[in-house]
């Protein structure tokens, strides 16, 4: 029996690769792919952060014309990637500290520019612990000064390295270590938490974007056009983690894909602090869809359950969409 | 070229003449002269292709300072006090990945309570962190050790404090011989890097190091300081032959030959202990001085070779070793160890309390006869002291220290500061 | 065999140029062939506040770091500060004495002190005034310095214009200098 043409994989809007002509195809479907992330690196599986930084690090790669220099933040990427001699990297790669990376890229790029080395390119890259809680002030720095460098973090919402505990990117209600899902109000507090990805903006750097590994094509793409920008660049790429958030390692791309879907993952690109691109929500979730298969919010859906809470994060979601308009529909 | 300037100042030209080509920077007093001139050396265009970052932090100016150095350029920065503290994580890093950085302390004290003033507790608090220490006794001296510092650390692929008082020395005016540009560059070649971040040649650097094998990694950061004991000398040989004046070293002693006491300092107040050590040699005493250049790598055997003929030691250290005592009293002890050669602390100098001529000369007279304690706090207020000891007995919320103890001292209206006579 | 340092203390208020005044002072020195060494009582930045600045002038190496407790020369840019700072502290009566006044020395109620210094020791100058004239701001530092070579003989005036001009080149420099030469021969003439 012949096989039926599909346009669409299973559950998404994503185009195959193998449909696609050959210059539309993502950096990893071609041989010509770096591999700076190569294969044998120790990270858990269906890691989110591994899968994000292959695709983001290849191609800005392709984008340097191999010409890179990349800056770890300490975390989970650095430490499965690398300890001696197993380094995964195909690439320069320099880990200094946890809260330093910007800084640190910051100084490569001003020594390529002290020795006129005008091709080499700079990126950075971290956990959301490494970049919005201990690293910030570096990453303000970096953006303040406008130094050429991309900036990427990999928000899995948690510090995975250390055993899951909160960082202000863990969401509301969302159990760690350090928030258990005990008491009148389990998991993370609502109502806290930071959005870098508004801050950067208000930096009016030259590009913020957010990304996820739900959609690579669109990664990859937003990874590309940061490349071929000068100064300070932010992209914040959403990488679920099966062992901190509980869930499936064979549901990671569907995490991230309902996380974009439900809205509480927004999907947008900035110029010089304005939104000038959003990716519209073509099939709208409930957060319970995306909240349910996590382990890490199974308090909210035990017994009586926690409906002011869901409520609570149904309307972050909503605002979300109202706010970036990810619903054209529903704008205004 | 004779000049009339401020050691920030001469500190500054001496950097820019080595070529540096990033510099990051971040205000602290009192080093801040020393990159506010070097902000407009650069901006002249006097440093050639330098790039002159103004970080957020002292911490993001040493990281900056790791990266541009691990890029394999030539990288300077400069700090204080509560900045190398701010720094400390950075600090470490930098000597455990080798990258021969050279950074400026223009030392000050460590609150709280807070204090701007100079002594050796910032440099003491990293003395163990794997970067080499060298204090300057006058600005020519913190010129001179600049232009060896680039080449000591590139030569040794290791970091380099180069120590300089706070305000006693940075913000002094006073007659430096500041070097000509093609001398510099005579002695000081290129910097040929051990390890670079190269897209041609990809490396990962700073990767995780398990117990196989961190114990050699440390071992042989130890070895780099024990190569640095024999690279220190020749390399203030090579300096002296080509700048004709003798700068740096491991130690320099002072009017040692057949000295019963010898006195040993680090940085500025050996000036003042060389007049003293004249005043009392004229008046028939066998007093000698040793002024310690290198606190790291520290100089074990050449100061106990320095030492043979002494029959006691003075260390006047402007530091305090909080539950112990001295700091360098303790590592001279260690080059001393098995004989039975008595050992005198004198902690002095913190916080920015003057050290002069009179109390040095009184306290180094007591050891002569061997009445003094160890250790001695030179000019300290114990009046103010016992009082306040006294107020905590009297009561459990006894207040702010520092406030009860400037209270008790009656320091409105007081004297000049830094005129205090002796008060023992 | 060379004579003996001489020291100068200079009191005055922050904003008023007392560390420049000293560090001219040493460039002026310097200018003669002299080791000189000036540095500041180290304080915070703040415009107002009781500031005082160290200078010493040898014919050898200074080596001496602590600040001056026992000047040769006082310089006191702020008559202000006479009751409120220690100024004469470690002051012997064979030194010399400046004060920055318009008024004379019996007004200021340190009549009974100064009696004791030998005659020319202890001279006034209208140093802020000098200043407002020639510079057209109230920044007395280089008037007193015209001032202090001319009752203590330890730099020339010319050493002391050079070195103004030097810390402030143009207008400002020449003004100062202007200021500086007023107050050098106004106590020439006293004498």
């Amino acid at each position: 029996m012949s096989q039926r043409v599909k346009f669409y994989q299973t559950g998404t809007f994503t185009v195959g690769n193998r449909l696609l002509d050959a210059d539309q195809r993502t950096v990893q479907a071609t041989r010509e792919r770096n591999n700076s992330l190569t294969s044998g690196h120790r990270a858990c599986q269906g890691c989110g952060e591994a899968l994000g930084a292959r695709y983001a690090v290849d191609a800005a790669m392709r984008a340097a014309d191999n010409r890179l220099v990349a800056v770890n933040a300490t975390g989970c990427l650095e430490v499965f990637s690398t300890p001696y001699p197993e380094s995964s990297w195909q690439l320069p790669w320099l880990h200094s500290l946890f809260g330093n990376a910007p800084a640190v890229a910051a100084g490569v790029a001003a020594a390529l520019r002290a020795k006129g080395d005008t091709r080499t390119r700079v990126l950075a890259q971290g956990g959301d612990g490494g970049t919005v809680d201990i690293g910030f002030g570096c990453l303000s720095g970096m953006f303040d000064r406008n130094d050429d460098v991309l900036y990427i973090c990999y928000d899995n919402e948690a510090y995975m390295n250390t055993g899951v505990q909160r960082s202000a990117r863990t969401p509301a209600a969302a159990r760690t270590a350090t928030t258990p899902a005990v008491g009148e109000h389990p998991g993370n507090v609502m109502g806290q938490g930071k959005n870098p990805a508004l801050i950067a903006m208000a930096h009016e750097i030259p590009y913020v974007a957010t990304a996820s590994v739900a959609d690579l094509h669109d990664l990859e793409a937003k990874v590309t056009r940061a490349m071929g920008m000068g100064g300070a660049r932010y992209i914040h790429i959403h990488v679920p983690c099966p062992l901190g958030w509980g869930s499936r390692p064979c549901d990671t791309i569907m995490l991230a894909r309902l996380a974009v879907e439900s809205g509480l993952f927004p999907l947008y690109e900035a110029e010089h602090g304005e939104v000038v691109d959003v990716t519209p929500i073509r099939r709208r979730v409930p957060v319970e869809d995306y909240l349910r298969p996590q382990k890490r919010f199974a308090h909210l859906f035990r017994g009586e359950g926690q409906a002011e809470t869901l409520a609570a994060i149904q309307a972050t979601a909503d605002r979300n969409i109202r706010r970036f308009g990810l619903v054209p529909e529903e704008v205004s | 070229m004779l000049k009339q300037i401020e050691g920030s100042q001469a500190v500054a030209e001496a950097v820019a003449m080595c070529r540096p080509e990033v510099i990051a920077a971040y205000p602290i007093t009192p080093q801040t002269h020393i990159v506010e001139g070097l902000a407009a050396m650069v901006r002249e265009g006097k440093v050639g292709t330098c790039q002159y970052i103004n970080v957020e932090s002292e911490f993001a100016a040493l990281s900056a300072a790791i990266g541009a150095s691990a890029a394999g350029a030539r990288t300077y920065t400069a700090t204080s006090s509560q900045g190398l503290l701010f720094m400390a994580e950075a600090v470490y890093n930098a000597s455990g990945l080798g990258l021969p950085i050279v950074m400026t302390i223009g030392n000050r004290a460590i609150g709280a309570p807070i204090n701007i003033w100079n002594d050796h507790s910032d440099s003491m608090s990293m003395a163990n962190s794997g970067w080499l220490q060298l204090f300057a006794e006058t600005n020519q001296e913190a010129v001179d050790l600049h232009i060896q510092a680039f080449r000591l650390a590139e030569q040794l692929s290791v970091p380099v404090m180069v120590c300089v008082d706070g305000f006693i020395l940075t913000h002094a005016y006073e007659r430096v011989d500041i070097p000509d540009p093609d001398q510099v560059d005579r002695f000081l070649p290129g910097f040929e890097p051990v390890q670079v971040l190269d897209p041609d040649d990809p490396i990962s650097m700073g990767a995780m190091v398990g117990p196989e094998a961190f114990m050699e990694v440390r071992y042989l950061a130890h070895h780099k300081q024990m190569q640095a004991l024999e690279a220190i000398p020749a390399l203030a040989a090579d300096f002296a032959e080509s700048f004709g004046r003798e700068s740096g070293g491991l130690i320099a002693p002072y009017r040692t030959e057949g000295a019963e006491t010898v006195v040993l300092a680090l940085g500025s107040v050996n000036g003042t202990l060389k007049d003293a050590v004249d005043e009392m040699r004229a008046d028939g005493q066998s007093v000698g001085a040793i002024k310690i250049v290198s606190f790291r790598p520290f100089p074990l055997a050449q100061l106990r070779e320095a030492l043979a003929g002494a029959k006691r030691v003075v260390v006047v250290e402007k530091d305090l070793a909080l539950g112990l005592g001295g700091i360098v009293a303790s590592n001279v002890r260690m080059a001393l160890r098995g004989l039975a050669t008595p050992v005198y602390t004198v902690i002095a100098g913190l916080g920015g309390r003057s050290i002069t001529k009179r109390s040095l000369t009184r306290v180094i007279a007591a050891a002569t006869t061997d009445t003094l304690e160890d250790p001695h706090f030179l000019d300290l207020d114990w009046q103010a002291v016992d009082s306040e000891l006294a107020r905590w007995k009297e009561r459990r919320r006894a207040g702010p220290i520092a406030e009860n103890l400037l209270r008790e001292m009656g320091l409105v209206g007081h004297r000049p500061h830094g005129t205090e006579g002796p008060t023992s | 065999m060379s004579r003996a340092v001489f020291q100068v203390r200079i009191h005055g208020r922050g904003g008023q140029g007392v560390v420049s005044s000293a560090e001219m002072l040493s460039v002026a020195a310097f200018l003669e062939g002299k080791h000189s060494q000036a540095f500041p009582s180290f304080g915070s930045e703040r415009m107002g506040a009781p500031v005082m600045a160290f200078c010493r002038i040898d014919d050898k190496e200074i080596r001496l770091r602590e600040p001056v407790g026992e000047p040769d020369a006082l310089i006191i840019q702020d008559t202000t500060l006479l009751h409120q700072v220690d100024l004469f502290s470690g002051v012997d009566a064979k030194g010399y004495l400046l004060i920055n006044t318009s008024g004379d020395i019996a007004q200021l109620g340190i009549g009974e002190f100064v009696a004791r210094f030998p005659a020319g020791h202890v001279q006034t100058v209208p140093a802020t005034e000098l200043a407002l004239e020639h510079v057209g701001r109230p920044v007395p530092n280089a008037a007193l310095l015209g001032g202090f070579a001319a009752i203590s003989g330890e730099v020339s005036l010319d050493s002391v214009e050079t070195a103004i001009r030097e810390k402030f080149p143009g207008a400002v420099g020449e003004g100062n200098a202007k200021a500086a030469a007023a107050a050098f021969h106004a106590i020439e003439s006293q004498r």
